[in-house]
């Protein structure tokens, strides 16, 4: 199931780098998995990707697909529009999740629901998948469990 | 202290800043800005300006010193080094570089310097107008976290909640700013006094930002020059000497998609324990401090960070009263700093470094004998300089 977008169009749209670092994130998302970089060497998780594991200095990096189960590790409620498609979209609620089964790597997304909500660090959340079909993208967002 | 220090081999003797305008408001070009107050800087050294051979800048400047130096007529070139990172980081790590040359030999006169013309370049507080992003910034902006404070609100959240911490830090921390520029006419905001309804009343930008916590957008230049104690001592002014210049990032600061480990931090542990090992001082020895305020979180936690009080302590020690020239336990951003004076990028605090030890402040402290900077929080990478009359 697919939710209807948190924020207005118009936002820049995520596109996989050109050297092809982070393709298979994009191209995992949209088929609704959430999958996370992970070193083939030393089973270490890694986020953003880089090409390098940190850990051990192996290239043999792969993905592993992961629950989508997280906790909220920060959050900022966002009043002052910086870019014009937001400009009827404030206040939003950006957070900051960290996934336990992906060796504690944090992800950015919005927290749907009501912006006002009162936000706990520490609650749970879960990876909701938000298909954008303009752009042929689809964001990893959260939702309370 | 190991045997290449540059402890008292190097000081600051010539500072200069042109006027600073609300952003968008200067009538002449960002070079010919920067050219006003390199040639202020040497003018208040007593130096010839086709005598600077070296040039040091940070954050990006637009103004290279290749063409600077050409249209000085500088008789030679023997430096031309940028810091790298954005916004202030680079302030103190630019000085750091020109110390570096210095005690190296390979320049004798550096210029260090900022110009800056928001209104005629971009805006740092605007966010990307790219129809796509990739790398780093995919993984936030669709998101609709695309500006300086919201990357780093999230960084103070997680600190005010790790050590149970409120509002009235940041509120001090941007009030003492506000007072300390009512007495600086340079100030862009002289005469624009904050009081604490102000401040309570004023919007939010992100939480736990207001507007008040956030630092201005500006016009203008400044510019220091840096040179040997030796030479300092034949110049015009009273030499301040450098006791340490120190800079870097802990251990994977930049980590993409705000993955650094140790989040709740204006990223100045590594970088603070080396300044002081290098001066050989203590934070207690610090008589005033100017500590960059792009937000106020990132002053506090750099506070912190550079051992003025423990985290469970902010609350009782930052108070307005302790950043006061005058009365406080630690005088703070005396000039008005990113808040209130001007946002050039920190450079400004810089020259008020120098002003405080010369005794012409306009927010004196009495008689100050160590003068901080700590540049650029929660960027990376970060610096900080200790300067000292002796
Ligand atoms: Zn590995």
């Amino acid at each position: 199931m697919s939710a209807a977008p948190y924020l207005p169009a118009g936002l820049p749209a995520p596109a996989a780098a050109n050297d092809g670092l982070d393709t298979e994130y994009w191209e995992a998302a949209r088929r609704h998995e959430l999958v996370v970089q992970r070193c083939n060497a030393c089973q270490g998780f890694q986020w953003g990707p880089e090409w390098i594991c940190h850990q051990c200095h192996s290239f043999d990096l792969g993905w592993q697909k992961v629950s989508g189960r997280g906790t909220i590790y920060s959050w900022e409620r966002i009043w002052h529009p910086v870019h014009p498609a937001l400009r009827e979209a404030c206040p939003y609620m950006v957070v900051l999740v960290e996934l336990p089964d992906a060796g504690n790597v944090r992800m950015v997304g919005n927290l749907l629901g009501d912006p006002m909500e009162e936000v706990v660090i520490g609650s749970a959340v879960e990876a909701v998948f938000e298909d954008h079909p303009d752009d042929g993208v689809t964001l990893v967002q959260w939702r309370r469990v | 202290m190991s045997e290449n220090t540059i402890s008292h081999k190097v000081a600051i003797a010539g500072i200069a800043e042109t006027a600073y305008y609300k952003r968008g408001a200067a009538d002449r070009s960002e070079f010919q800005l920067t050219l006003e107050a390199i040639l202020a800087a040497a003018e208040d050294a007593g130096l010839d300006v086709r005598d600077i051979d070296g040039f040091c800048s940070y954050s990006n400047d637009r103004n290279d010193p290749p063409r600077i130096a050409s249209a000085l007529g500088c008789k030679d070139l023997s430096l031309s080094n940028m810091f790298w990172g954005g916004g202030g980081g680079g302030g103190s790590g630019a000085v750091a570089n020109a110390c570096a040359a210095l005690v190296a030999g390979y320049s004798k006169y550096v210029v260090v310097y900022r110009g800056l013309a928001q209104g005629q370049f971009g805006r740092f507080g605007q966010g990307s107008q790219a129809r796509t992003v990739s790398g780093g910034p995919a993984y936030t902006q669709p998101y609709g976290l695309m500006s300086p404070a919201q990357t780093f609100a999230m960084r103070v959240r997680r600190f005010m909640h790790d050590y149970t911490i409120g509002h009235e830090p940041l509120k001090a921390i941007s009030m003492a700013s506000y007072h300390h520029a009512q007495s600086n006419p340079r100030a862009v905001m002289h005469g624009r006094p904050l009081s604490e309804e102000d401040y309570e009343n004023s919007r939010w930008i992100v939480e736990p930002f207001r507007l008040f916590d956030c630092c201005m957008e500006n016009d203008g230049a400044a510019a220091v020059i840096v040179t040997t104690a030796e030479r300092a001592r034949d110049l015009r002014q009273k030499p301040a000497y450098v006791l340490a210049a120190s800079q870097g990032s802990d251990y994977r600061q930049a980590a993409t998609a705000h993955n650094a480990p140790d989040y709740g931090t204006s990223n100045f542990k590594t970088v603070a324990a080396r300044l002081y090992a290098q001066a050989g001082i203590e934070p207690k020895d610090v008589d005033v401090c100017q500590s960059y305020e792009n937000f106020t979180g990132g002053v506090m936690m750099s506070l912190v960070e550079h051992g003025f009080c423990a985290p469970e302590e902010v609350e009782e020690f930052m108070t307005l009263e302790n950043f006061k020239a005058g009365t406080g336990k630690l005088p703070l951003n005396t000039s008005g700093g990113n808040l209130a004076e001007c946002y050039m990028h920190g450079l400004e605090l810089i020259t008020e470094a120098v002003r405080q030890l010369r005794g012409t402040s306009t927010a004196q402290v009495q008689d100050p004998r160590i003068s901080m900077v700590c540049s650029g929080p929660m960027v990376q990478p970060v610096s900080s300089l200790i300067l000292s009359k002796e």
